[in-house]
């Protein structure tokens, strides 16, 4: 069940330039009923003047200790206003959001992560998620790309997946971005998951659509309501989608993670 | 005789919070507004629907619309900026899908209706006659769409013919929700009124726009959008006042509206009802809030029904 709930912040740092991890832990009483990979939650900037959430995902989700982990840019007013937070402050919450990626489909295979700059934290969720699967044959690797060699979120991936690194400037990794690094490293998969900037999941559309696998991209959008009325955050479908009977569907319920071939971005 | 007997008897009742429009009661005077809501089956996650006095569902036309690209939403202080372009899956899934689904829920239904021109609101209008509808609102304000639409609002000569047309079909009473997007608001209210509407509603957003100065462009793709929020709502009290002084037809105020208090303000400057939009998005609670705090507020101040609050300023 959604909620908008008031969580406590556990712990709050900084991991690189601009980018944050917060960690926030639920009241008993509020407790979701499950946590997927891929999913978001809405966090709500303290104040007033700044009334609508700010969707960021789920970076890792600690069942025992009931704790939501995000990382995420500090971007705007929202964002940046949410760097201030320190351990023990309350903020507001509305999640769980949106559909995550499908266990189901993924476990027994070997998938392959694309995570692109601050596409990196939901792909950590994923690859834990994945680490647990009882499919014998489940193998995951990780390929990030980053700006420069602030790797934040490496260290935490190796724990899960074979890890491979792409900079922009060349200071770590492959010189170029994740599709440079899956080609220097001849690395196959059976699957791809994907999150980043529209550009980089246009590449990788093409490129599963080349090696003929499927792929699973998570898409951003503007969002007012997260939950599925107000309709502002559409993505291009290529087909008629089942709730709007028009080629729109909603990134914050019917996604943020889709098909490759049920999108159209171009 | 006992103490409590010293108290003053108003306090001692609940107050009572229905209102009645058109004919139509309401168990208390909030409504959901357009858009803001869906037909409520996102929100029935969060709140009990049969607290409501009405859902007024997203818009509706005779065919799918697709809507505006994206981005189609953004923030702005204390408000936002919308140009969804009123995408709606058309009237006939609508029917079947969220009209069955209200049909279950203990609250009354608004249906808006919007169209591109007269023919396209008659036929909704028409298809909705037999239908489980308590009121129709229309919806001649968006400034969102390029064509119909905000139009019929803007000017009082279309603003009466269209209201006429639809009170001829239509089998439920019929609310014009107007635009502040006009210079005189009691002109297009009075328009309304002679066209034979039942009721107005006001106001739709305010059309407004954000430049993202780093990329020197729009932030919105249709540049444009309707401002709605706590940033409009002392335009709105004023207009639901200015128009409720130049009609003598029941008024639906919203604009802006966060809390009970906003609520009273409006229904005293002349609203009969009221409704919660953008609010939603920040707390899905609000409209729930408003109500359970508009009854509060009804007893501590003494006030036994609350539709003596309508207009008393
Ligand atoms: C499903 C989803 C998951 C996301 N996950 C993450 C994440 O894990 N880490 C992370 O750093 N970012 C993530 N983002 C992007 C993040 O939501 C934006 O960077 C953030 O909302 C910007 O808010 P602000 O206050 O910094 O900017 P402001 O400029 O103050 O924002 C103004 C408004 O625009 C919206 N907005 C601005 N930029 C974006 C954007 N790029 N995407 C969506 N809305 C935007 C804001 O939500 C707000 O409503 C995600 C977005 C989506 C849709
Ligand atoms: C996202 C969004 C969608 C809307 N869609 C409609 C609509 O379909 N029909 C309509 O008559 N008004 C629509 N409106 C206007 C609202 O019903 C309301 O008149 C306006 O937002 C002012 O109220 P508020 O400030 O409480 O949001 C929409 C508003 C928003 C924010
Ligand atoms: S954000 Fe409102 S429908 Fe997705």
């Amino acid at each position: 069940m959604k909620k908008k709930t008031t969580m406590t912040v556990l712990d709050s740092r900084m991991l690189a330039q601009d980018i944050w991890s917060l960690e926030l832990a639920y009241a008993p009483e509020d407790l979701p009923e499950k946590v997927c990979p891929g999913q978001f939650a809405g966090l709500y900037p303290a104040g007033g003047e700044m009334l609508l959430m700010r969707p960021i995902s789920i970076c890792r989700w600690d069942s025992g200790r009931g704790a939501l982990r995000f990382v995420y840019r500090a971007a705007g007013k929202g964002t940046r206003s949410f760097t201030e937070l320190r351990a023990g402050d309350k903020m507001d919450m509305l999640g769980i959001l949106g559909n995550g990626y499908d266990l189901d489909e993924l476990g027994g295979k070997h998938v392959l992560l694309l995570g692109g700059g601050i596409g990196v934290p939901p792909m950590l969720e994923l690859a834990a998620a994945l680490n647990r699967s009882e499919d014998a044959g489940t193998r995951v690797t990780a390929v990030m790309g980053y700006r420069n060699n602030e790797l934040f979120l490496k260290e935490e991936m190796e724990e899960f997946a074979d890890v491979y690194i792409a900079t922009e400037d060349g200071s770590a990794g492959t010189r170029g971005n994740v599709l440079d690094a899956v080609r220097e490293n001849e690395l196959q998969a059976d699957v791809l998951c994907a999150c980043g900037p529209l550009p980089m999941l246009r590449a990788i559309k093409h490129y599963a659509q080349e090696k003929d696998i499927p792929a699973f991209l998570s898409l951003e959008e503007r969002m007012a309501c997260g939950v599925g009325v107000c309709l502002g955050c559409v993505a291009k479908t290529t087909r008629t989608d089942e709730h709007s009977k028009v080629h729109n569907a909603r990134v914050c319920v019917e996604g943020p993670v889709f098909s490759a071939d049920d999108v159209d971005l171009d | 005789m006992n103490t409590s007997n010293s108290l003053p008897e108003m306090s001692l009742q609940k107050p009572d919070m229905s209102v009645t429009i058109a004919g139509v009661t309401f168990k208390n005077p909030v409504l959901t507004a357009s858009g803001t809501f869906g037909s409520g089956l996102e929100y029935a996650e969060f709140i009990d629907l049969g607290r409501l006095g009405g859902v007024v569902t997203k818009g509706v036309s005779n065919v799918p619309w697709p809507g505006n690209p994206t981005p189609r939403v953004t923030e702005v202080s204390a408000g936002m900026l919308n140009a969804i372009g009123l995408q709606n899956p058309g009237m006939e899934v609508f029917i079947e899908r969220d009209l069955a689904f209200l049909k279950g829920v203990d609250t009354k239904v608004i249906v808006n209706v919007c169209g591109k021109s007269v023919e396209d609101y008659l036929d909704v209008v028409r298809r909705l006659q037999k239908e489980a509808v308590d009121m129709l609102e229309i919806n001649v304000s968006c400034p969102n769409v390029k064509e119909g639409a905000i139009a019929f609002g803007q000017n009082p000569d279309a603003l009466y013919d269209i209201t006429c047309r639809i009170k001829k079909e239509a089998a439920q009473p019929v609310i014009m929700k107007l635009t502040p997007n006009v210079t005189d608001i009691t002109q297009m209210a009075r328009a309304a009124e002679a066209g034979g509407a039942d009721a107005i509603s006001l106001i739709n957003t305010i059309t407004g726009a954000k430049i993202d100065i780093e990329k020197r462009q729009f932030v919105l793709a249709n540049k444009t959008g309707g401002l709605s929020g706590p940033a409009i709502k002392p335009v709105a009290v004023r207009m639901v006042w200015q128009a409720a002084q130049a009609v003598s037809i029941p008024v639906i105020g919203m604009g802006g509206i966060a809390t009970a208090e906003d609520a009273i303000e409006f229904m005293m400057a002349g609203a009969s009802a009221v409704a919660v939009g953008a609010m939603n998005f920040h707390d899905p609670y609000t409209t729930v809030r408003v109500a359970e705090g508009m009854e509060k507020w009804c007893a501590s101040h003494g006030v036994d029904r609350v539709s003596s609050l309508t207009g008393i300023v």
